[in-house]
């Protein structure tokens, strides 16, 4: 049972770093379907720094610059040279899987370094919750960090309220002052930084080595996250455990031979999530308040 | 501005285009389709690893081209034309799901060869190509049960296509030639090609009991699961030992160069022919990593069996074999006849794990 609680978590945690990310890019009014590229790039350079430092804090700092990179790019196409943010989404990715490639040809069949599970003496010998409660590696700690901390951020504070204001009308953001394209070019970038730590995790924690494509999709899973949760971070923290629960499971009732097809096992995942969180977010005008009107139109200042 | 942009771009376009169009003429080409990229260390490594040495053996007077991460689908039937059109003298197709497209492409240029590998449909200009991978999955079998404490191997598996089938029952059937009461757990994880997933898979399936791993997906994962948990795998495709020192009895090992060097010579002597080639140990195609991280005793045992298949004294589907729905196939003594294994859609006894029909 622990085992597999411990595998669950270690499932949901890249989704949930990368949706946060994204959340905050499509509250400021940006649509950026690139997480996946971004996310892999983010895998790449992650083990790469790390396999040649030796060091995993290394290797997470460059995963994060990594993101961050391959993010900028998507900011200067859409925001400054006003590019169609879809097309753009998808070229990221294209790009991200390309140059991840390149990147890591030599680092491919090499072991990694493992980011370790931190220890407190007593409270993770706790028997039954301690290796979960308090043994797990800090990425899982930093992860629910972030969601609440993008939660206060984006609820609590004047920041939050302009990120908020520039994704639901930019026109009336930029009557009052604000900058909409420097907004929004931050949170693309915290964007980009979120999802190259969900990349560096899948490198360094969740499997760690580097092998091409090794994202396999989950940058996808984390957008479509975004939008079934109506761009509430609790709700998204809900949707990734939700999805890495029945996704875990699913292997567990193969593996006892029940004789449950696995394809019906696979898609389960995608199904109940969605389902959840349709259902969590049952209030349509509450779900049209959430989601950011201005999503995917490029802004040019009139005046 | 934004026309002094569009302008660089279609500048470069044009020198990359003027660079690709020049090419030598009596060259022969050969291409290569993938399903994985070619740093997957499995399936798609190797195949690529088979290209090079072909390129290596041939120089000059070979060109190699490749093409990877193509689905298989809609997708492969365009990658495959594009490469015929492109003037490929012969075309080899790497994944299962390539089939149909490969014969359909093939149809409409006859004067170019194709090579399907895996699969069980040819035509004029439409050769298949396999290695009995089940020959090593009956060696593992029996090293598992050799070595398994708990009496239970965990497998992790792709689609259930009868080569993955095929080797799932000579797996079993070379544990049950040890030990008639082993267990092999078996995991679907829908996909060639997930190192989070056949990870995820790996932890499951040990915390089920299972101390020995062996896996028909491409990656490196479980390797690593078995390592980190001190419990025993088997390498997939290409030797993993670095991943799991300690982990790793051995590996199958697919050896595609020589294949490639006697086709491509073909098509370049004018005798090539369609055939369906299965080879195995005893070509080379299929061979095994060091034995490691085992008794000596087991090992030898192992080796005994290798040479045995190799020699055509064993045969990993020897009958009488009983199916999982309690029926018998094959004659006592007698090996399975090829058509059976490769078109296999049905389990041994002593299987948990139910197939789809």
């Amino acid at each position: 049972m622990e085992a597999i609680i411990l595998t669950i978590i270690t499932a949901a945690t890249p989704l949930l770093l990368a949706a946060m990310g994204e959340l905050v890019v499509e509250r400021s009014g940006v649509l950026n379907l690139g997480v996946e590229g971004m996310m892999v790039v983010g895998a790449v350079c992650g083990f790469g720094a790390a396999y040649a430092s030796g060091s995993v804090t290394l290797g997470i700092l460059a995963g994060i610059a990594g993101g961050m990179i391959i993010a900028l790019l998507f900011a200067i196409m859409t925001q400054t040279f006003l590019s169609n943010q879809v097309a753009t989404g998808l070229a990221l990715t294209l790009l991200g899987l390309g140059v991840s490639g390149l990147i890591g040809e030599s680092f491919v069949g090499v072991p990694g370094v493992k980011l370790g599970q931190i220890y407190i003496p007593l409270l993770t010998d706790l028997p039954y919750v301690g290796r979960i409660l308090f043994g797990q590696d800090i990425l899982v700690y930093g992860s629910v960090a972030l969601m609440m901390a993008t939660s206060y951020v984006l609820f609590k504070t004047r920041t939050g309220l302009v990120i908020r204001a520039v994704g639901g009308n930019h026109h009336s953001a930029h009557a009052l002052g604000y900058n909409v394209i420097a907004v929004r070019y931050a949170a693309i970038l915290f964007g980009g930084a979120c999802a190259g730590l969900a990349g560096a995790y899948l490198s360094l924690a969740y499997t760690p080595q580097w092998v091409e494509n090794m994202t396999a999709g989950r940058g996808w899973i984390a957008l479509a996250l975004v939008v079934f949760a109506s761009w509430m971070p609790v709700r998204i923290m809900i949707g990734a455990y939700l999805f890495g629960t029945i996704w875990i499971l699913g292997l567990v009732v193969q593996a006892m031979g029940y004789g449950i097809p696995s394809q019906l096992l696979s898609s389960l995942p995608y199904l109940v999530t969605i389902a959840a969180l349709v259902i969590i977010s049952g209030n349509r005008t509450l779900t049209k308040i959430n989601s950011p009107a201005m999503i995917g139109q490029p802004f040019v200042p009139d005046r | 501005m934004k026309m002094k942009w569009m302008g660089i771009a279609a500048a470069a376009a044009m020198a990359a285009l003027s660079v690709t169009s020049v090419d030598a003429v009596a060259k022969t080409k050969a291409c290569w389709v993938y399903v994985g990229a070619v740093g997957d260390f499995g399936w798609t490594y190797e195949h690529n690893h088979g290209r090079e040495m072909a390129q290596k053996h041939f120089g000059d007077k070979v060109e190699t081209v490749f093409v990877e991460n193509v689905k298989e689908g809609p997708d492969s039937e365009r990658a495959i034309t594009r490469f015929a059109r492109s003037g490929c003298n012969i075309i080899f197709t790497t994944s299962f799901g390539y089939m149909e497209p490969t014969l359909k492409v093939a149809k409409k240029f006859p004067d170019v060869k194709f090579e399907h590998a895996t699969g069980y449909k040819t035509s004029k200009n439409v050769t298949t190509y396999n290695a009995k991978f089940h020959e090593g999955r009956y060696v593992i079998g029996q090293i598992a049960a050799r070595t398994s404490k708990t009496g239970i191997a965990g497998y992790i598996v792709s689609f259930p296509i009868p080569e993955v089938i095929a080797g799932i029952n000579a797996f079993m059937l070379g544990a049950q030639s040890v030990n008639p009461d082993f267990k092999v757990k078996v995991v679907w994880v829908n996909s060639w090609f997930d190192p989070g997933k056949e990870a995820d898979a790996a932890k499951v399936l040990i915390s089920q009991g299972a101390d020995i791993l062996t896996q028909h997906t491409d990656s490196a994962a479980p390797m690593q699961i078995a390592e980190a948990q001190g419990k025993h795998a088997f390498g997939q495709a290409s030797d993993q030992s670095k991943f799991g020192p300690k982990a790793q009895l051995t590996a199958i090992i697919d050896n595609w160069g020589p294949y490639y060097i006697r086709r491509i010579q073909a098509v370049m002597d004018g005798n090539w022919k369609t055939a369906s080639s299965w080879d195995g140990m005893a070509e080379g195609t299929v061979s095994m990593a060091p034995m490691k991280n085992m008794t000596d005793a087991v090992a030898a045992e192992a080796m005994k069996t290798v040479e045995g298949i190799k020699k055509g004294t064993i045969h990993p589907f020897t009958g009488p074999i009983t199916k999982q729905d309690g029926s018998v196939i094959g004659e006592a003594g007698k090996p399975l006849a090829d058509g059976e294994i490769l078109g296999m859609k049905w389990y041994v006894k002593g299987i948990d794990d139910k197939l789809q029909k």
